[in-house]
């Protein structure tokens, strides 16, 4: 733990370690650079995972099961889920911004456990190496990400192996980079700094931490045993051999359904960093916005069985999770109305970061409506395993974490390369992300009410048209990558200086260099006690709008 | 804030409610209902459907409003207002969502309830002496029928469905008759006790809006009334292997007089009807 303070490790690391782009391939300590690695990572893995989808969505654009054999089509929708959830979103979210930005906020100069730090991060391209490489030497597994027996018991070994190998390296890998996270907020925090100081941020990442070191132990044990139900046949979950099969997806949900949630309570995090410096207001309601972040950890964890409504669990379960379920939208709501009101009254750079915000909120909403609609049992009962659910955790996976990241890149960009993005590129991208996404998504609720199972190859020709049009959202935001790609490239180049504090950002990440040094400050860490303390009196607000001239004339 | 910006929000909010309320009831989105839980079902979709169109549509509006409305200027300087937080508009917005998702819940449970959900699954197998023989039933919609007493006519018609890749089966313990597709009367009560030989799958009717998975080893229970005549897919919910998208079957639904003559054309033993 003491790694990170003393000051004599800064020649020591400068010895030790490589400098220039180097470093990005090495065993690297340095917080910032493990938070680069595993953004650049994540994104491999978001397009290796998003050709996987175009996949899908090709394969669906004709009802009839034409462009992969039917097995093959089963590994690519389990490659899919694997790699979006464990190899893009949740080391993205988690590792990629929680290593850049969480020393920085709690005044330290690096993780309380650099080495575990780098540990972590270095497991994850072995792991996702191997599940993207089990295509190519064995066949991947067919079973779903939700790999549940008797089927992944009963399809080809191996490639079930390992996809359990590579889950159970990036779940370590998960579990190690939450202990650090704990670690460094609780115990690294700069003398003077109070917890209810922190950035939003902070909070967001204690939350998500404590859930990944309750579930993601019961996952390792579960595909433990599930993969001693496929080596040496014992019965655990193997009804023919006296074991339970549904005793299985209570395990795996108790993991999973956390699972959304350390997608996700992050990226509401990151919001609230980006909101409050683009409007130039402070947060609005920090106290609700904790005791919210530690109501949905406690809530979340009580959830698990609204993956089961029509499994085999009996009526008093099924009505017990609907309730616990649906008051989730509470604390979740709370967050919501607390970031419309950060939005009112504020002067908002309409930018490329504010917007992509603000694509989230309007896509989550949608999410987590009809997550509430998913919640009750008897609307779930028709339309569990459809479409419709299909349709419901991409608005919260994709038009909520997704957006979230895009939106993060565009305003930490400019203090992790000391370089601006061209605004243009960026709202173009804007653009079109939202269009594509939800002429993607949008319809598959329709499909889903209507009679469309998820996980199939082949469908009836009565959804041919909406399925078309689903693959050509899908087609448009596989384009929409290619704005993005070359204004971080581009930009990267010869974007325009960006200087250390382009958005006027009072959070301590701006108040070094962009590019920050090594060990983040030149002198000692500042003492921000107001990440938030934007804002003017309601007076030299008005007089600041009517000062100006061309809005005189159109609003008195 | 001024009287008559009150008036107009509070006339925004109105005119929100009817349009949701009117969406919500007049957009249709489900295809036909053709079981009494179907007419169930869509009472409780309209209803889902309203809320969730008036609070995503006003959400909506007040993003798009606060983003034109409060956009930076060209050459405006200076920060926004210095609001905190607000204790009466926090506790507001928590209390109101907390009793629009108990209302939802409540009501919820009272749709399951008329489904038949809340009947105890294992309701009659004790005071039998094939207790022991009959296995017990994990999960599903409605009671599990016995065999042996349906021989009055009001009773459930008993149907013993297993499910394997990548087909369904129908077993009419009646007639001993086993069929692909399963044949119901229009208006009878039909309870359909579930089994998988191999992995799990489901048994979807999306025109009776149930589903239920078909459990190795862990027998379900799924009860149900047609009320249209007619043919519907059976759908496999679940994925089951590479075939699951084809395992499909069809329910059809007929007048009592064709259910029976299609009965006695296939029934192996004489049963009396009614
Ligand atoms: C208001 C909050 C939410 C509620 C009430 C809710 C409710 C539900 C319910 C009931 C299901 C099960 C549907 C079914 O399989 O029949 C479900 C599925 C799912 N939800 Fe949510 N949800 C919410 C938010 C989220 C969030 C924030 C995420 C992730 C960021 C998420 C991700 C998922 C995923 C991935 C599934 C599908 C898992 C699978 O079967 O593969 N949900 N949700
Ligand atoms: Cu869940
Ligand atoms: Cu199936």
């Amino acid at each position: 733990m003491t790694a990170a303070i003393p000051p004599t490790s800064d020649e020591q690391l400068d010895h030790l370690q490589p400098t220039g782009w180097l470093r990005y391939f090495s065993f690297s300590l340095d917080h910032k650079v493990i938070g680069l690695q595993y953004l650049v990572c994540g994104f491999i893995f978001y397009l290796i995972g998003g050709l996987l989808g175009g996949a899908i969505r090709i394969e669906l654009a004709s009802p009839m099961s034409d462009f992969m054999a039917r097995d093959v089509y089963n590994q690519v929708l389990t490659l899919h889920g694997t790699v979006m959830i464990f190899l893009w979103i949740v080391p993205v979210v988690n590792g990629a911004f929680g290593n850049y930005l969480i020393p920085f906020y709690v005044g330290a100069r690096d993780m309380a456990f650099p080495r575990l730090n780098a540990v972590a991060f270095w497991m994850i391209p072995p792991a996702g190496l191997m599940l993207i490489s089990s295509y190519f030497i064995t066949g991947a597994a067919q079973s779903g990400w939700t790999a549940y027996p008797p089927l992944s018991i009963t399809t080809p070994a191996a490639g079930q192996i390992l996809w359990i190998l590579s889950v159970l390296f990036l779940g370590g890998s998960s579990i190690f980079g939450g202990i650090n996270f704990i670690a460094t907020i609780l115990k690294l925090r700069r003398p003077g700094l109070k917890l209810m100081q922190l950035p939003m941020y902070c909070w967001a990442m204690l939350g998500t931490s404590i859930l990944v070191v309750l579930s993601t132990p019961v996952l390792a044990g579960t595909l433990i045993l599930l993969s001693f139900d496929i080596v040496v046949h014992t019965g655990f979950f193997n009804p023919g051999l006296g074991g339970n099969a549904v005793v299985y997806q209570h395990l795996f949900w108790f993991y999973s359904h956390p699972a959304v949630y350390i997608m996700v309570l992050p990226a509401f995090g990151l919001v609230s960093e980006i909101l409050p410096a683009h409007c130039r207001k402070p947060l609005f309601g920090y106290t609700t916005m904790v005791y919210s972040i530690m109501t949905i950890v406690v809530l979340g964890l009580v959830v698990w069985a609204h993956h089961m409504f029509t499994s085999g669990t009996p009526p008093w379960m099924r009505l017990f999770f609907t309730i616990a379920t649906s008051f989730i939208a509470v604390p979740t709501g709370i967050k919501f109305f607390n970031w419309l009101a950060t939005l009112w009254g504020g002067r908002i750079s309409l930018n490329s970061a504010v917007l992509f915000s603000c694509g989230f909120i309007v896509n989550f909403v949608f999410g987590g409506i009809t997550g509430v609609m998913l919640a009750q049992v008897p609307f779930d009962i028709h339309v569990h395993d459809t479409y419709f659910v299909v349709a419901h955790f991409h608005y919260v996976v994709y038009g909520g974490s997704v957006f979230v990241i895009f939106a993060a890149i565009y305003h930490w960009y400019p203090k992790i390369t000391g370089r601006m993005l061209n605004e243009h590129l960026g709202r173009f991208h804007f653009l079109i992300t939202f269009i594509g996404f939800n002429l993607c998504f949008a319809p598959q609720h329709w499909l889903g009410l209507n009679g469309m199972p998820r996980r199939v190859a082949e469908y009836d020709p009565q959804f041919t048209f909406i399925n078309q049009l689903s693959s050509a959202g899908a087609l448009l935001m596989a384009l929409s990558t290619l704005p993005f790609l070359w204004n971080v490239v581009q930009s990267a180049i010869n974007g325009p200086i960006a200087g250390d504090n382009p958005w006027k950002a009072l959070t301590p990440e701006w108040l070094t260099s962009s590019p920050p040094p090594v060990e983040n400050w030149t002198g000692e860490a500042p003492l921000v006690t107001e990440p938030y303390g934007y804002g003017v009196t309601e007076e030299q607000f008005q007089k600041t709008a009517t000062n100006n001239s061309d809005r005189r004339s159109s609003d008195q | 804030m001024s009287i008559p910006s009150i008036i107009r929000i509070l006339l925004l909010g109105i005119i929100l409610v009817l349009g949701g309320l009117w969406i919500g009831q007049n957009v249709n989105l489900l295809p036909v209902d053709a079981s009494l839980n179907a007419a169930v079902y869509d009472e409780l979709f309209r209803v889902l459907f309203s809320i969730g169109t008036i609070l995503f549509l006003g959400i909506l509006g007040l993003v798009l409003f606060s983003l034109i409305k409060f956009r930076r200027r060209p050459g405006q300087q200076g920060d926004g207002l210095a609001l905190e937080g607000n204790l009466s508009l926090e506790v507001f917005w928590t209390a109101v969502p907390a009793v629009v998702v108990l209302f939802i819940g409540l009501y919820s449970f009272d749709i399951y309830d008329r489904m038949g959900g809340m009947v105890p699954l294992n309701h009659g197998a004790h005071d039998h002496q094939q207790m022991d023989m009959q296995q017990n039933i994990w999960g599903g919609i409605g009671a599990n029928v016995e065999v042996s007493n349906t021989d009055n006519a009001l009773a459930a018609l008993p149907v013993e469905v297993t499910a394997l890749q990548y087909a369904f089966l129908f077993h009419y313990p009646k007639g001993d008759i086993i069929s692909g597709e399963l044949h119901v009367p229009k208006g009878q009560l039909v309870s359909l006790r579930l089994e998988a030989k191999d992995v799990i799958h489901a048994f979807w009717v999306p025109e009776f809006r149930i589903k239920q998975d078909v459990i190795p080893g862990q027998p379900t229970v799924l009860n149900f009334t047609a009320t249209k005549t007619g043919r519907y897919s059976i759908v496999c919910a679940e994925l089951c292997g590479p075939y699951h998208g084809s395992m499909r079957s069809a329910v059809v639904v007929d007048e009592a007089d064709d259910y029976n003559t299609w009965f006695s054309n296939n029934a192996k033993t004489t049963v009396s009807e009614a």
